[in-house]
């Protein structure tokens, strides 16, 4: 099938099985290899993305399902090579050791962010708890969101005055 | 000018990751985002059944199917001797099935594929057929004689029976149990379950048909070992094996074992001589690759009437699957179990242990675990908690009682540990203090009185990390030794390469910080290399909390080997003796003239460009540490819970963990390293298991059955520190990676089982569901 998807802000066009799965479209055809299979079950949500800004685990979506909408990996995150404020956040507050699980777990907070500027730790740990992670206990991923927030907020006062 | 110890961030300081960058932007390279020209897809078929004769097996529709290449079965891996492969324990495993199989999900074949949508597609046109056998699930009923025998391969195997191990004085045990006041028992089950690193196995094999030379780049905890294993299984020469770990995403254990499926890949990029990628699906991953624990244990505790310990006797019996592929010290087959006496000044102790071959998937693994503690520190926290119960004792004051005193150390265990150093009542008091211990003990007493529920569980744990030493401590034979190869280039920057793997433990950061303490040069300066064993000096790879231990003494010691070289060079270039010469955090200077000085850029460059006749060029070299002695991390942690009686759920209020590993070199790693244990504890405690059916059916074999605690589930934790330094290591640190697993699921339990003490209930099996919590309370309840 022939479908056409804008994927990190540039339209793809793509000729694919419509048994293969989103993830693998973006892994294995655009080579886009940040989005991560942990479960192939949606478990894990190693493979989160955006499609059309709202989280969806791509181990779960079929690619021909994506035709006409837009997709954001952790690769279209940095913006004119400025990393996304939920990317700078991780590091700071040391949200990630291995680093598998953290291009979805930082898909899913920048969605959330989006939807609500200033969370509560329960809402931060209630939109996570879709993406599965082995090595932080959570702990510094929920700081790194609430960093994030702070520094969102602080860039919308300072370009809003 | 000198720096100062601040802006070199070395030893002691948090800064944030080097690794960092690439994660953040999806750059990492994991192995299943290597890919290359020309490389094939491996799928492999597992056996449904747990205990079966195989019949036939016949690919011939699977090899029609467009798109496959080869379909591998263990006659075709049989003709090339590779149909069997040795374990980490000295035992053998099928890599694929050929006589019978012996566990739900074993290997039995192979497809190799163009892609793998195709070879995943073949899988279900192989046609076996198998002449079912009863599967021996329970390990006791495994030692009945009338088994049917797992492992009738091996000619000298009449039973079940894996192995038998006894350590300690039974004797004398015996006799101080005959004159003991008080004797208190506990049995429990230490449940079988899975590291599940979020990451899964998988291998790209890359065996050149022209040099022979085989690139496998793989999911390896061990590099070098592998590559040893490898090399013994396939006959292959070891300089034409090179084994590249990408970036690993989490390991605890799961990747230290080598597995079925990396041979197979490489067996078929052999045969075909092109690259073959295979990465398991996670149902994959749980049912056949290395488990964790499956430990049933017998304890029993004698004491005076004071509360004074006199004697500890434990026996175990452990569910070993069908083949004993434990990764452990040769020396050991129980792992370092006898750490079971814990932080307690025991005068005698007994340990027996025996293990059977089941028809479930082999492991054993140490699963954030240095090789068995995990179940040992359960044992002996919970066994102490009752036996306060017992003797109507307050937990902590038991513990006090008996703890070996810090003027003790270093202290010799009845059980042949050489503890090396050790302050238990400054880290249970700072864990007390911090938790209101007196607070909450008055609290609950008010609850209970109002009927409500509230527990205090606490663990005082001591792991015994970083083997070696190499006289002690060997897999299949190779030393627990560890190394670092430290290059420092002209311009003063530097490559360090180490034998250990990080799996998400910071090593490019923590690393450098060493080398940063020792020789001045900045954290951002230098690289950290692993994982290439074409590239890295042989090490035995990061597993049991052992890399700051062994490799992060290698390095301290390189670097310490290089100073002492610079230090001839710098007294060369400033033309004084060396003895004129004193050494600051990054450069030498002249006694007395503190301007007249070379920092060790000037040092580095003066080693390639004006180095003294006498010494040779270059400021390189490597190091290979022998750890005179293991490291013993301790620490106290206190869970407080809340149960609601209603449905058993029990509710987190405060975990504090006060955690002494020594010196440290990244608290902010340190502490993530705790927070990652404490949760994974947590998920033990409450929720992670593997179990089977009475077929020998697993069930766990997906996320949906095997749960794991996500954001809502688990709890925040309260991190503190004690520093009492490792009197023997370079710079006094000890392992911390797996201390909060090992010392806090026995918290976690003994905080809820706490909670129902006073109405008698003295044990709950983990998981500790809300189920087997009400179920508790209803036979407490109706018993009373």
């Amino acid at each position: 099938m022939e479908i056409t998807v804008t994927v990190n802000g540039e339209k793809t066009e793509a000729d694919i099985e419509p048994r293969n799965l989103l993830v693998h479209f973006l892994r294995e055809d655009l080579r886009l290899t940040g989005t991560h299979v942990g479960c192939d079950t949606s478990h894990c949500g190693a493979c989160t993305v955006l499609l059309d800004g709202l989280p969806v685990k791509s181990c779960t979506v079929l690619a021909v399902q994506t035709d006409g909408r837009d997709v954001t990996t952790v690769e279209g995150l940095a913006q004119n090579g400025e990393l996304h404020p939920i990317q700078e956040a991780f590091k700071e507050e040391h949200g990630l050791q291995c680093g598998f699980c953290t291009p979805g777990m930082m898909l899913t907070s920048a969605a959330l962010l989006e939807q609500t500027p200033d969370p509560t730790e329960e809402d931060i740990r209630w939109a996570l708890s879709g993406n599965i992670c082995r090595c932080t206990g959570y702990m510094n991923i929920v700081k790194a969101v609430q960093w994030a927030s702070s520094k969102m907020k602080a860039e919308a006062t300072d370009s809003g005055s | 000018m000198a720096v100062t110890e601040h802006e070199i961030a070395g030893v002691g300081h948090s800064i944030k990751r080097k690794e960092d960058a690439r994660f953040i932007q999806g750059k990492g390279t994991y192995v299943d985002d290597i890919s290359l020209p020309g490389m094939l897809h491996m799928a492999i078929l597992r056996s449904p059944l747990a205990h079966a004769r195989i019949v036939s097996i016949d690919a011939e529709r699977a090899q029609a199917l467009p798109g496959v290449v080869a379909v591998v079965t263990g006659e075709l891996l049989g003709q090339h001797n590779l149909a069997w492969m040795p374990t980490m324990s000295g035992d053998t495993q099928a890599v694929f099935a050929t006589d019978k199989v012996r566990f739900q999900g074993q290997e039995v074949a192979a497809v190799v594929a163009e892609d793998a949508y195709t070879a995943h597609d073949a899988l279900e046109l192989i046609d076996v057929e198998y002449d079912p056998l009863p599967a021996v699930v329970d390990p006791k009923k495994a030692l009945e004689p009338d088994a049917p025998i797992i492992r009738d391969d091996k000619d000298d195997q009449a039973d079940n029976r894996c192995y038998r191990w006894e350590t300690g004085d039974k004797s004398a045990t015996d006799r101080a149990f005959e004159q003991a006041d008080v004797v208190v028992s506990l049995d429990t089950f230490y449940p079988r379950c899975h590291p599940s690193p979020l990451e899964t196995c998988g291998i790209v094999a890359d065996v050149n048909p022209v040099t022979g030379k085989a690139t496998l780049h793989m999911t390896s905890q061990a590099p070098h070992a592998h590559r040893t294993v490898f090399a013994l299984v396939a006959g292959l020469p070891e300089q034409n094996i090179q084994i590249k770990t990408p970036d690993i995403g989490g390991g605890f254990g799961n990747k230290v074992p080598v597995y079925p499926g990396y041979v197979a890949a490489t067996a078929a990029s052999l045969l075909l001589g092109k690259p073959v990628k295979w990465v398991e699906d996670r149902s994959e991953n749980l049912i056949s690759t290395g488990f964790a624990r499956d430990y049933h244990m017998h304890g029993e505790l004698a004491m005076k009437r004071d509360g004074t310990m006199l004697a500890l006797r434990v026996h175990l019996l452990s569910d070993n699957g069908a083949f004993f592929a434990d990764a452990q010290p040769t020396k050991v087959k129980a792992g370092l179990f006898h750490i079971v006496t814990g932080s307690y000044d025991l005068p005698a102790a007994h340990v027996s242990a025996e293990g059977a071959y089941t028809n479930k998937a082999p492991g054993g693994v140490a699963y954030r675990c240095s090789f068995r503690v995990t179940e040992a520190s359960y044992m002996i926290e919970r066994l102490v908690q009752n036996a306060a119960y017992e003797l109507g004792m307050d937990p902590a004051e038991l513990r006090r009682k008996n703890f070996i005193a810090p003027d003790k150390f270093p202290y010799e265990s009845v059980t042949g540990f050489v503890y090396d150093s050790g302050n238990y009542e400054a880290a249970m008091d700072l864990a007390l203090e911090k938790v209101g211990y007196k607070e909450l003990r008055d609290e609950q007493k008010r609850l209970r009185e109002d009927g409500k529920l509230l527990g205090i569980g606490m663990a005082s744990f001591t792991e015994v990390v970083g083997a070696g030493p190499a006289k002690d401590y060997d897999i299949l034979g190779l030393k627990m030794f560890d190394s670092a190869e430290l290059r420092v280039h002209p311009t003063g920057k530097a490559i360090l390469k180490i034998g250990v793997q990080t799996q998400g433990q910071g090593h490019e950061t923590t690393f450098a910080q060493i080398v940063a303490s020792e020789l001045g040069i900045p954290p951002e300066d230098i690289l950290v290399q692993y994982g290439d064993t074409d590239n890295v000096p042989y090490g035995m790879g990061t597993y049991a909390s052992r890399s700051t231990p062994t490799a992060g003494a290698a390095t301290a010691m390189i670097s310490r080997k290089l100073r002492d070289k610079a230090k001839k060079i710098a007294a060369h270039t400033l033309e004084v003796s060396e003895d004129d010469l004193e050494w600051e955090t990054g450069r030498f200077f002249v006694k007395g003239a503190p301007d007249k000085a070379a920092t060790i850029q000037d040092v580095a460059f003066a080693a390639y460009t004006n180095h003294p006749e006498d010494l040779e060029a270059g400021l390189e070299g490597s190091h290979y540490y022998n750890p005179p002695n293991m490291t013993y991390p301790f620490g106290t942690y206190v869970v407080v819970v809340e149960i609601d009686e209603g449905t058993g759920e029990w509710k987190v209020r405060r975990v504090v963990a006060v955690d002494d590993c020594g010196v440290r070199i990244n608290p902010m790693i340190v502490e993530g390293q705790l927070h990652g244990g404490l949760a994974e504890g947590f998920a033990i405690a409450a929720m992670q298991l593997i179990s089977f059916d009475e077929d020998g059916n697993c069930i766990g074999s997906n996320f949906t059955d095997y749960l794991l605690p996500t954001s809502w589930e688990t709890p925040n934790f309260e991190t503190f520190a004690t520093v009492t330094p490792s009197p023997h290591h370079p710079f006094g640190a000890k392992g911390v990676g797996e201390s909060a697993t090992v010392g806090s699921p026995a918290a976690y339990v003994n905080a809820v089982v706490d909670a129902l003490a006073h109405l008698g209930v003295r044990n709950l099996e983990m998981p500790v569901t809300p189920a087997r919590v009400w179920e508790a309370l209803q036979e407490a309840r109706s018993g009373s």
